[in-house]
């Protein structure tokens, strides 16, 4: 599972890779918070296109995003989400609340 | 009691690693019921839930056994079991409610309700000590212009 970041302005987009399961997610969260803090972005956007695999860890790290985000009034969205994560966030009805594309 | 065509029984210690390998083992048997790429993520995401649900609940201190029995049944049903000799839960009823969850902030609580979603059939037997058992259905489609 690898993380990587393309930062511009206030907008920082992570692309994430590989499976996203309960193995891998307590990297990504921790990785995740750390990048957040550094570099306080306004608008994140998680690029899931290399994404091979989700589970219900996922709608966790997501989770945990979005929180981060909103406590500092910022905004989140997911693109490139493939069909087996889209299936995942629609199950929670996660779908509702953030961006997925 | 459906017959059985083909049947398959793995065990695995309870580390997370394995996760994938149980996931796609069960891909893999499935495989001869020639599924859709649907149908393939529907049965990797359940098997999924199912044995992280043991890895971080049946044995949250140290490593146990995890059984994985795979079946191919008639009428194209594929069925995962996942069982565990671990803790067992107290309200079964309670713990497949979405969002619930004993775990931290890491567990999303929504295991069993994306095992119910992606399978046609669920059923979780349990009891505190006596470890947990769950069993998954999903029938794949015939495709068209298929014998069987």
């Amino acid at each position: 599972m690898g993380i990587g970041l393309v930062q511009e302005g206030g907008a920082l987009t992570v692309y994430l890779k590989g499976d996203i399961d309960h193995h891998s997610a307590r990297s990504i969260m921790l990785g995740l918070d750390r990048e957040l803090v550094a570099r306080s972005p306004r608008r994140l956007a998680v690029d899931m296109g290399e994404v091979s695999f989700m589970d219900s860890s996922g709608l966790a790290v997501v989770l945990r995003g979005l929180r981060r985000m909103e406590e500092v009034g910022g905004e989140i969205a997911l693109c490139r989400v493939p069909d087996q994560a889209k299936k995942v966030f629609a199950a929670a009805g996660l779908d509702k609340l953030i961006s997925i594309t | 009691m459906i017959p059985i065509l083909n049947q398959a029984t793995l065990l695995f210690p309870s580390k997370s690693s394995n996760e994938a390998f149980a996931r796609t083992t069960a891909a893999c048997f499935a495989a001869q019921l020639d599924p859709t790429l649907d149908e393939i993520g529907d049965i990797k995401t359940a098997v999924s839930e199912a044995v992280t649900n043991v890895i971080v609940h049946a044995y949250p201190t140290d490593l146990g056994v995890v059984t994985l029995r795979l079946r191919i049944l008639e009428g194209r049903l594929f069925e995962v079991m996942v069982r565990d000799k671990g803790v067992g839960i107290a309200d079964v009823h309670r713990a497949r409610e979405p969002l619930y969850t004993t775990g931290d902030d890491s567990r999303s609580g929504m295991g069993f309700t994306i095992m119910e979603s992606f399978m046609d059939y669920l059923r979780v037997r349990s009891a505190p000590g006596k470890g947990t058992t769950v069993t998954m259905r999903k029938r794949i489609a015939p495709r068209p212009g298929a014998g069987k």
